[in-house]
């Protein structure tokens, strides 16, 4: 079994944040990253900022956006990682990213320094099945996994992307892209089960969960709970405080409330 | 017809978020089937000539021959199709698919408004909704195409996100699709996008190449030397080619828009300067930088303001059978003044690219050959944009 599927069975919050890597800054990624882990997630994806997020609303949008303003590059999102793991941190780490990004860097390469840093896995928004033999190859000879998508438009494709899936299965909660949402697609239940029949290993929703009520909710149907925008727009609302040194702790700890308040 | 991998040797493919899977290979199906289907071909047909107006004429160009001093310049005039470009050809074929496929809502991205424009207009013929994505920056330079698309009854929607041109507003209209993505249609503009597009606009485009190489043939009695079309995304020139890509006499040049120069940073020649990458769900030539972030484009034209450019292209450079290069604003701007004062004919800036390189050609070139240019557009909805250029620049 890979780390990635190993983390559901030892954990017990089963919640998966995402951040934008290097937003607002660095420092406060892995700052981010350490809080995280204290209150028990399961694993962290690590978004790398890309300048045409398609399967992005627009808080990620935006916080990607400022990223790419700082400066932030694959490079940097690797130094952050390898920071945390020095650090003696040693929670699963998935890195997020659109496939130009990747490829720019070479397929190769981004598996070898992904490897190093010691990321578990990796999603790629706008790589489908079709598409993915390269990467996945590359990651397999690393022991990382490539992370399917599935989502409630997929019907009969479920059963090959899930039948063949390492790590966990990604299941999209609802058409659209990420974002806060009132609600999931009407068909969720359904679909789930659908995936859940077809996958040897976890499997975990996400796409528009802000709430404690919809983390439960979801808890219930599936092993994991995926929580992207509503904690990225926490940090952007706490983003001067964040970067500001006398302001950052209390700023952390409001974070840190946020957290817990999902899993409660 | 279409292969199910949908490259063109390395490039294309389909690099889409997984809930558009299904509905792009639907369009696959959807696509397939009228290509089997004479049923299609007679409703296509219709339209294009008794609400377009096809087939366009083929104008010699004597007066820009005279003043070129070498070869003979032809115009294929897609400028006097129905709404003023080539896009309706496109538009009338893939609305009249969606229809088919029983959507019957269209999401579409414009730049300069001519597809936005053709897609409103096909979308009230058949009595169905029409949306148009837009930048906020084309939304201000082509303000009146925006009032056209409003006065033929669909909704313009602002795009605010990145640069604000016809990239984001490609993003936006994607975006726009997924969350719509079972009953809507996404009417793409070019020869981009996730396969089966660029295949598909292709064979909506291949119209004007396949008028125009009969039209050479009968007034002339043989092929052009030269065929030259501007390439934004590259659906009026991969429409113009493909008639002449077994012909391997007839040389093929494909022009870009070099803006500024393209030793700046201001242009859009994503095939002259760019390399190979993904975006808007194809592998092709793109313009990014060394981390893979795009470059915004740019061109005194909204029409070929665009990073990226079709996959098949992108192969025909590959393997040399197109010659691509490119022609800078001030360039382009020329060649709409002379067009307008030796033919009579206000020409798009788009086309104007296009334009520029035929008169280069044709000044290097002998009495005995002949240019095709596509002239894919008129200069209409630009009459801002050159009055302003003019007053300011020269
Ligand atoms: C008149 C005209 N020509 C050319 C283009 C460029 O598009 P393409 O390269 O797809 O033909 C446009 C796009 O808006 C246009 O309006």
């Amino acid at each position: 079994m890979t780390t990635l599927a190993k983390s559901f069975q030892s954990n017990k919050t089963n919640l998966i944040p995402y951040l934008v890597a290097g937003y607002p800054s660095k420092q406060v990624t892995i700052d981010l990253i350490h809080l995280l882990s204290e209150e028990g997630v399961t694993a962290i994806e690590l978004g790398v900022p890309f300048s045409d997020p398609v399967a992005d609303g627009p808080i990620i949008q935006q916080a990607a956006e400022k990223a790419l303003a700082n400066g932030v590059t694959l490079a940097d999102v690797f130094s952050i990682a390898q920071t945390v793991r020095e650090q003696g941190n040693h929670i699963p780490l998935i890195l997020f990213s659109y496939y130009n990004p990747l490829l720019s860097y070479g397929l190769n390469q981004v598996a070898r320094d992904a490897a190093k840093a010691g990321f578990a896995g990796f999603i790629v928004p706008d790589l489908p099945f079709e598409e993915s033999d390269e990467l996945r190859n590359q990651l397999d000879q690393l022991n990382m996994d490539l992370v399917p998508l599935v989502a409630p438009t997929s019907k009969e494709r479920v059963a090959k992307i899930a039948s063949t899936a390492k790590g966990f299965v990604y299941c999209v909660s609802s058409l659209g892209t990420t974002g806060v949402r009132q609600s999931f697609a009407s068909n969720l239940d359904a679909f789930l089960q659908q995936v859940r029949s077809n996958s040897p290993v976890p499997i975990a929703v996400g796409f528009g969960v802000s709430r404690a009520s919809q983390v439960q909710e979801l808890q219930k149907k599936a092993d994991g709970v995926i929580v992207g925008s509503a904690l990225v727009k926490q940090v952007m609302e706490l983003e001067q405080g964040l970067c500001k040194k006398e302001e950052k702790q209390k700023s952390l700890e409001q974070i840190r409330v946020f957290v817990k308040g999902l899993l409660s | 017809m279409t292969k199910s991998n949908g490259r063109f040797g390395s490039f294309g493919g389909r690099f889409v978020p997984e809930t558009l899977m299904n509905a792009v290979l639907e369009l696959e199906k959807g696509f397939e089937a009228i290509l089997d289907d004479p049923t299609f071909e007679i409703e296509m047909r219709d339209l294009l000539v008794n609400y377009s107006g096809r087939p366009t004429p083929l104008t010699f160009a004597k007066r820009l021959t005279e003043y070129a001093g070498g070869a003979e310049i032809y115009l294929k005039r897609e400028d006097l199709n129905h709404t003023g470009a080539h896009k309706i050809n496109n538009t009338i074929g893939q609305a009249l698919l969606a229809k088919r496929m029983g959507k019957r809502k269209l999401i579409a991205e414009t730049g300069a408004g001519q597809h936005g424009v053709a897609s409103a207009t096909i979308a009230a013929l058949l009595g169905m909704e029409c949306k148009v994505y837009m930048g906020e920056e084309d939304v201000r330079r082509q303000a009146q195409n925006v009032f056209r698309m409003e006065l033929l009854g669909a909704e313009v929607i602002s795009v605010t996100s990145g640069s604000r041109t016809l990239k984001d507003a490609t993003n936006e209209a994607m975006r726009a699709w997924v969350a719509a993505v079972e009953d809507s249609f996404y009417l793409i503009g070019s020869a981009v996008g996730p396969h089966p597009y660029p295949q598909m606009v292709k064979y909506f485009q291949r119209v004007i190449g396949d008028e125009a190489r009969a039209q050479m043939l009968e007034r002339t009695g043989s092929l052009p030397t030269d065929v030259v079309a501007c390439v934004g995304g590259g659906s009026n020139a991969i429409g113009m080619f493909t008639a002449f890509i077994d012909d391997q006499a007839v040389k093929i040049h494909g022009v870009e828009a070099a803006g500024k120069g393209l030793d700046t940073k201001e242009h859009a020649a994503s095939l002259s300067i760019g390399r190979p990458g993904v975006l808007h769900g194809s592998y092709s030539y793109m313009l990014h930088d060394e981390h893979g972030q795009i470059i915004p484009a740019h061109s005194i034209s909204a029409g070929l303001d665009y990073p990226g450019v079709g996959p098949e292209h992108a192969h025909l450079k590959e393997i040399g059978r197109v010659r691509y290069t490119a022609v800078t604003d001030e360039e382009a701007m020329e060649a709409v003044k002379q067009l307008c004062e030796l033919e009579g004919i206000i020409p798009a800036i788009e086309s104007a690219h296009a334009l520029s390189e035929a008169i280069r050609l044709a000044s290097n070139g002998s009495a005995a050959e002949k240019i095709l240019v596509c002239l894919s557009g008129r200069g209409d909805k630009d009459m801002e944009t050159i009055r302003a250029y003019f007053q300011g620049g020269i």
